[in-house]
């Protein structure tokens, strides 16, 4: 008998499967949290602060890295979990980050696997990849994490893959699915990218306008849903089949450009780092001058999925909230 | 309305819209492919193109219909000239066929996508990185491919090595075997004489991180241009050792010498 088994209360007939969400404080669990309710116990976690969902889904401020973190898997009966707990590049500091997303997720796949889990879902981000000037367009997922070769501040990110990597070879059981998202906008997603498109006006660097791919917030939510219904373990991008240039990007949603010299390479990243603009920050400026286009095929073709959200719409909606 | 929409409205004509509408290009809802490819800038660039090719350089395309009307397919020319016009002249030559118009990608150097506006511009009106992945995807998705085995020796070449070819990289072979693509090799005359380099200045090349500064006239010659397409040439995809992909090299390197020698015969002069 497995521990999960045996931690199940006896006389406790459960109605419903248990699904841990992290990052519970996010636009993103949110939408995850409404298309499971109906089908699944939600149990909601995160570390920054505490969410009320609603009377149902039971909800908890909590650092992963403590002991108390295990006696929420002694409580519920996790079926599965869905880890969407990354605290982005822009937020916190390099340490809090590292704690929090490599240690902290570590901690969180240990235990899925002390505790009988088998369906885990890993909220990674495209960034992984790097941006450089000799990046070929729609990478596969089996391209090289360049992204801490180019920058200190995006280790985390390639470390919780490489860690969710380690476990998804190591315990096969936990039927680890690692998701690699292009751009995730729409309301409430307070990333980068979205700061910058919701902004009136918003840097850009003279002379470069990548190709970008976005993802509608909504798009996502369902990609989630789908990959954690299916239970297929791997390493999946996951985009829609539509790009457009930065600085059209910003057009479309009616920014002001703001220029910033970009040669030679250190003028930007000067000042960048003189203004301490949150929503440019120095260390993703690579990120705006070349670009990272990624190859979802894997994941549309493995899971049937198809962004539904047309990329004029999306870009359409930032326009509306400045006017 | 936007700048680019207002160039479109003023400079491209009836009859180019039409004649680029014809080729299907797999874009996205906003007209863009993930090669940073623009359908809007590609026509205006086109129509500002128009001229320089027909009057300009007066390009004279022979054996084009050799090039297949759809389907995956290697484009292998000469490269010379300093600055990437071969690529524009052959790109031009083939979405201006009456017949079967395409849209050919010009592959460039690595060095392109760091230098403002001009990568940009560059993926606007399609050419890509030359790198082997985008060319494996390109060829997945039925594309023409333009590519210059040279390199930056055939380009970067002074005016006393023209029609010399340079040493032949040996990853378009392999990628038309696995692929299963046809080769067009292509014969350019005129581009060696539309700027001239005398010498190079190396260590100013180093400094400014450049393949090459050349020492040459500030302005590009009216030098006419013919452009010899060849027969396709179709490799098996067989295990070779490199040495065995390097005598397919040398074929079509022999090919594109002999379309060389037949363009410098036909021409009546350098600027005739």
């Amino acid at each position: 008998m497995s521990e999960k088994q045996k931690k199940t209360p006896k006389n406790t007939k459960k109605v419903k499967k248990t699904v841990l969400v992290t990052g519970a404080a996010g636009a993103l669990s949110q939408q995850i949290i409404n298309r499971l309710r109906d089908t699944y116990q939600i149990v909601a976690v995160d570390f920054r602060k505490l969410t009320f969902h609603s009377d149902d889904i039971p909800s908890y401020k909590i650092d992963f890295n403590k002991r108390g973190f295990e006696d929420l898997f002694k409580q519920y009966d996790f079926d599965s979990v869905i880890h969407l707990g990354r605290i982005s590049s822009s937020e916190e500091t390099r340490m809090s980050r590292y704690n929090a997303n490599v240690l902290g997720t570590q901690k969180l796949l240990d235990l899925s696997h002390k505790y009988g889990i088998n369906n885990v879902i890993v909220l990674s981000t495209y960034h992984v990849y790097g941006a450089s000037p000799y990046n070929p367009a729609l990478i596969d997922e089996t391209a090289p994490l360049k992204a801490a070769e180019l920058t200190m501040d995006l280790v985390d990110s390639v470390e919780l893959e490489n860690l969710a990597n380690i476990y998804l070879w190591r315990y096969p059981d936990l039927n680890i699915t690692i998701l690699r998202p292009c751009n995730i906008v729409g309301p409430g997603v307070k990333n980068t990218i979205s700061s910058l498109l919701s902004s009136k006006y918003a840097p850009t660097l003279v002379g470069f306008s990548p190709i970008m791919q976005f993802i509608h917030i909504d798009d996502m939510a369902d990609a989630i849903t789908l990959a954690h219904k299916k239970r297929i373990r791997g390493v999946y991008n996951v985009a829609p089949s539509d790009w457009i240039s930065y600085q059209d990007a910003l057009t479309h949603c009616g920014c002001t450009e703001i220029p910033i010299p970009s040669i030679p390479p250190v003028l930007p990243k000067l000042i960048t780092g003189l203004l301490d603009l949150k929503m440019f920050p120095t260390y993703l400026i690579n990120y705006f001058k070349y670009p990272v286009v990624i190859n979802a095929k894997t994941f549309n073709d493995t899971f049937g999925f198809k962004a539904k959200r047309p990329l004029k719409e999306i870009l359409r909606t930032y326009k509306e909230m400045k006017e | 309305m936007s700048l680019k929409s207002f160039l479109k409205a003023k400079l491209v004509s009836k009859e180019l819209n039409q004649q680029l509408d014809k080729i299907d290009k797999p874009v996205g809802s906003l007209g863009y492919d993930p090669w940073g490819f623009n359908t809007d800038t590609n026509k205006i660039v086109l129509s500002l193109f128009s001229g320089i090719y027909h009057k300009y350089f007066r390009v004279e395309p022979k054996g084009i219909e050799n090039v297949p009307d759809s389907g995956p397919v290697l484009i292998i020319a000469n490269h010379s000239g300093q600055l990437p016009i071969d690529g524009t002249l052959i790109g031009y030559a083939l979405a201006n066929r009456k017949k079967s118009p395409r849209l050919p990608r010009a592959m460039i150097e690595r060095f392109f996508p760091t230098v403002p506006f001009l990568g940009n511009f560059l993926n606007q009106v399609g050419a890509v990185l030359g790198d082997p992945d985008n060319c494996a995807k390109m060829l997945e998705n039925g594309e023409a491919i333009v590519a210059f085995p040279e390199g930056i020796r055939g380009s970067g070449k002074l005016y006393k090595d023209r029609y010399q070819l340079q040493r032949f990289g040996n990853g378009f072979v392999h990628l038309a075997m696995k692929h299963n693509t046809p080769i067009i090799p292509v014969g350019v005359v005129g581009c060696e004489e539309t700027i001239p380099a005398f010498a190079n200045i190396k260590p100013l090349a180093k400094l400014l991180g450049i393949p090459y500064v050349p020492v040459a006239l500030p302005f590009v010659l009216p030098a006419k241009v013919i452009l010899n397409f060849g027969e396709p040439i179709h490799f098996s995809n067989e295990d070779l050792t490199e040495e065995q992909v390097t005598r397919r090299v040398e074929k079509v390197k022999s090919a594109i010498n002999g379309l060389i020698s037949k363009g410098l015969e036909e021409r009546e002069g350098i600027f005739q």
